[in-house]
């Protein structure tokens, strides 16, 4: 085990989506092969031990797949890493003495909680709109029946890792859910089985995002930048082709 | 009352078709007036759901997570297991029956078992059919890799993200239901009682988890798809929310809980690195595909793994079972590393580590044809080894990322270390052929019912099973129970059981908040978790047993006197949604450690000291204890067991051996 830290956490607190918040500072030990959330796990212990309300964060799987976690760590979703999520984040990325400011999702559409936990529901929302092959239990034919090369397997694949944590909304100076939908619409449109709904899709997803309240993408990048699963801008251009089409078709 | 299982009549092969061609059906216009509950939207929950919901039932559904898409299933790595024979291996319905029966160390029901296997093939073509991408060969056919305690490759896979892509398929599906209407979806609700009318489940009590406030909902049927109950060990692989409250509430309201004690401790994990730790993390049991499992034959050897040489290494999977090696199943790979440690040859600064090693099968398996293919003459070791980790990294890239980014060291160079963890549980509700608890109207599916992995589950198998219940059997089953409860009219939810309910549920939370004690929740998690692993994990004897009982019930005492739940009832309160968990958790303990003390053998994951082979191997007595135990909970913890015989007509029963 590694020589303890200690850590100056500037943590915004807000009782609930209506109440006005502020910055709360607090002091942490903590070590280096602690993980961010185990540093939070230990802050909370401390903060119940002194009769004071804990910090209110969402998580679930710890291993980076569920997409609960959330923080937006010295200004960056997930924290300085590339490639993870705040889960996996572990303290040897910081130093001894560091003051780490750690803020809740930004955006609209995904209003704040409590502390730093926000309300992601917009995102289901989209999917119910259109990210879905329409297929009844029961209707399926042979799974070898229909070929698919694997280039395009693994590309449709690399769009579907998405988590849903919503990172690349907090990243962007637009709060666009551009990278989410350009992942979904990418994955189906590549694949046999998406083609029927292809058109339809695309635009029942995007009406669905503006009607959401989140912002138009300016193509800075900053969601694929900070993307936990790293899906790459391309599904955006994905997601432009395969809507202009669609609209061109009179969808 | 008798346990009933209600297996049809008929041959095994014969059963479910029969089932399926009589049992009675709800006509459409009628279905469209029964409700129908389902909590939990994992890869059960949210399969049933929405294939309900397409039948035409009107659904609610449940989860306490912020998304209905952030079930734990979607963490499962390596893959789901289907009968389809892809690659000509010789697979079959009746061999992957066989294999699980098997590897569940005779302790499943066989007809549930065979019904699995057959609906396994549909399950692919769901999936794929809702755009699922599986990993595929060049020729555009779908891949399969072999898992522990199979000798034929049946496992299909999305690289190491199996279970987040069956998870989308099915929460895709769901989230279509919810968009036409037929799936009222309930995000960020937890359930904390069951409402039962005249016996019969008629609906529950939820509470929401950001206004705290207590809701009724009325079901003509209640289906709690809730996970497993892991986490009563604190330290697993389950997300940190996973939690047995609904399924003990269903218990404690009269749903019996079927082999409390049958956990499973997956073999290859990152081991603990300090006290501060909140989960542990599994590496895919498809690494011992290519990943060969060793300690040094010196104990305490202190060497770096990369200084020690061949001849000074004990790969002793592969020594003690030369026809499975590094592929037998879980349990006994698990209590394999266990004796490793405990007889002083662990590695790593805790001393509680194996070697999970992949260079040889680098160099020798990939690299070998990967510098045949590119037509290199002659290769050296080094060029070789490079080629070797190209691949392995196509296989297992996620992997070993992850690996890195916990331990930061670099698998590709060191070997990793890995040790067993706490991982699943095979035991659950008890649950007949359909499905329904002994409460009419409630179901269990997926892990949260005892029925398909006896005493020890297999690789691949959880995906499966979650899937066969939501998609392929609990849309017919339900029906036998419905077609009755047409003339049923919802129930108003001022009924005076849901009065009742909701004042106990209030009662409780109330309770919690009002301790005012010293110590957080959290610590007293810990604390059980550590009482569970010592005396209730991968080795228990009686001795300890009895112990962890009167420690468990000293800890529960205390936690009702000294516990601070800070915050109130009325708003978003992680905290005294944990504080409701962890107290089941310390009910639940207890019945985990008195079922373990009632079967005196060993079998698959339960692990009795006291019964064991000369060599050291899980001792059976299938004279006393071929049968199910299903506890019904009679009051505060009292407990009286009832026992489901197993009848084995199809298989031959057998010391289990994989030499």
């Amino acid at each position: 085990m590694g020589q303890s830290m200690r850590i100056n956490l500037q943590v915004w607190r807000q009782r609930n989506e209506k109440a006005q918040g502020q910055f709360e500072t607090y002091n942490v030990e903590t070590n280096p092969d602690m993980s961010f959330l185990e540093m939070f796990d230990v802050l909370n212990e401390q903060l119940i031990e002194e009769g004071k309300e804990p910090v209110a964060f969402d998580h679930d799987c710890r291993e980076g797949i569920c997409g609960m976690c959330s923080m937006v760590i010295n200004g960056r979703p997930h924290g300085p890493k590339q490639g993870i999520t705040t889960c996996q984040l572990h303290m040897r990325s910081f130093q001894n003495g560091d003051t780490i400011v750690v803020e809740p999702w930004r955006a609209n559409a995904f209003p704040v909680v409590k502390d730093l936990s926000v309300n992601r529901s917009a995102f289901d929302r989209i999917i119910s709109a259109g990210g879905f092959v329409s297929v009844n239990t029961g209707n399926a034919v042979d799974a070898n029946s229909v070929l698919i090369s694997k280039e395009v397997a693994d590309e449709a694949f690399e769009a579907a890792t998405c988590i849903g944590c919503g990172a690349c909304v907090s990243a962007c100076k637009n709060a666009s859910a551009m990278l989410f939908v350009g992942a979904k619409v990418s994955q189906l449109s590549m694949l046999p089985q998406g083609q029927p709904e292809r058109e339809t899709r695309v635009v029942a997803m995007v009406n669905q995002m503006d009607a959401e309240g989140f912002g138009a993408c300016t193509n800075t990048g900053a969601c694929a930048a900070e993307c936990p699963k790293q899906i790459p801008l391309s599904v955006i251009a994905n997601l432009n082709r395969e809507f202009y089409k669609a609209k061109l078709n009179g969808k | 009352m008798k346990l009933d299982s209600k297996i049809p009549q008929g041959s095994i092969n014969e059963k479910w078709t029969q089932y399926k061609s009589s049992v009675p059906l709800v006509n459409p216009a009628n279905k469209r007036h029964l409700n129908v509950i389902v909590v939990g939207t994992g890869l059960a929950g949210a399969s049933a759901a929405a294939t309900l919901a397409e039948m035409g039932y009107k659904v609610s559904a449940f989860c306490f997570q912020d998304s209905p898409r952030r079930a734990h299933s979607i963490a499962a790595q390596g893959g789901i297991n289907a009968a389809k024979n892809y690659q000509n291996d010789g697979d079959s319905v009746y061999r992957l029956f066989y294999d699980t029966i098997k590897g569940g160390d005779y302790r499943a029901r066989e007809a549930n078992v065979h019904r699995l296997a057959e609906v396994s093939t549909n399950i692919i073509d769901q999936c794929v059919a809702q755009g699922v991408p599986f990993a595929r060969e060049y020729g555009g056919t779908l891949s399969n890799r072999s898992f522990g305690g199979t000798q034929v490759q049946r496992t299909f896979y999305a690289a190491g993200q199996t279970g987040q892509q069956l998870l989308l398929g099915a929460y895709s599906a769901l989230e279509r239901q919810v968009g036409l209407g037929n799936v009222k979806m309930y995000a960020r609700h937890e359930m904390i009682e069951v409402v039962t009318i005249d016996g019969k489940a008629r609906g529950i009590i939820a509470r929401n988890l950001i206004s705290g406030q207590l809701e009724r909902h009325f079901g003509h049927a209640v289906l709690l798809c809730t996970g497993g109950y892991g986490n009563v060990f604190y330290l697993s692989t389950n997300a940190m929310g996973s939690n047995v409250t609904a399924a003990w509430k269903a218990h404690k309201a009269g749903a019996y809980f079927g082999n409390p004690c049958f956990t499973q401790i997956h073999p290859t994990c990152i081991p603990v690195s300090g006290h501060y730790q909140s989960k542990l993390t599994l590496m895919s049991e498809s690494l011992r595909n290519d990943g060969r499992i060793w300690v040094p034959k010196k104990q305490g050897d202190t060497r770096h793994p990369n200084d020690i040489p061949e001849e000074e290494r004990d790969y002793y999977l592969e020594r003690r079972y030369p026809a499975f090696g590094n592929l037998v199943p879980r349990d006994i790979a698990s209590r394999a590393a266990k004796e490793r440690c405990d007889a002083g040859y662990g590695v790593g600064p805790s001393k509680m580590a194996v070697y999970l090693d992949f260079k040889y099968n680098m160099i020798n398996k990939y690299g070998r044809a990967e510098a045949s293919k590119r037509g290199i003459a002659n290769p050296d070791e080094a060029t070789l080894l490079e080629l070797g980790k190209e691949i392995i990294k196509g296989q297992y890239g996620n992997l070993f990322d992850m690996y890195k980014q916990i331990t930061d060291e670099n698998p590709y160079e060191v070997p990793m270390r890995i040790y067993p963890a706490v991982h699943y549980t095979m035991g659950g509700l008890w649950v007949d052929y359909e499905l329904m608890t002994t409460v009419p109207g409630l179901y269990a599916l997926g892990e949260a019912n005892f029925s398909d992995h006896g005493a020890n589950r297999l690789g691949a198998s959880a995906l499966m099973q979650g899937l066969a219940d939501g998609y392929f059997v609990i849309p017919y089953t339900i029906g036998n129970y419905l077609s009755k409860e047409i003339h049923t009219k919802p129930i108003p939810t001022d009924h005076e059981a849901f009065d009742q309910a909701e004042k106990k549920a209030a009662e409780r939370i109330n309770m919690f908040l009002n301790i005012n004690g010293k110590r957080s929740v959290e610590s007293y998690h810990r604390e059980l978790g550590k009482i569970m692993w010592d005396k209730c994990g991968m080795a228990r004897n009686e001795k300890g047993l009895n112990e962890a009982i009167s420690e468990i019930r000293a800890l529960r005492e205390d936690f009702y006197k000294n516990v601070r739940v800070p915050g109130t009832a009325d708003e978003f309160n992680p905290e005294l949604d944990k504080a409701g968990r962890v107290a089941d958790f310390l009910e639940l303990g207890e019945l985990m450690c008195i079922d373990a003390l009632n079967r005196n053998e060993s079998c698959g994951g339960h692990f009795r000291e006291e019964f064991q082979t000369e060599e050291g191997e899980a001792l059976r007595d299938d004279e006393k204890y071929l049968a199910v135990f299903a506890w019904e909970s009679k009051g505060e913890n009292q407990w009286e067991l009832h026992r489901e015989e197993l009848n084995y007509e199809n298989i031959k029963i057998q010391q289990r051996s994989y030499k």
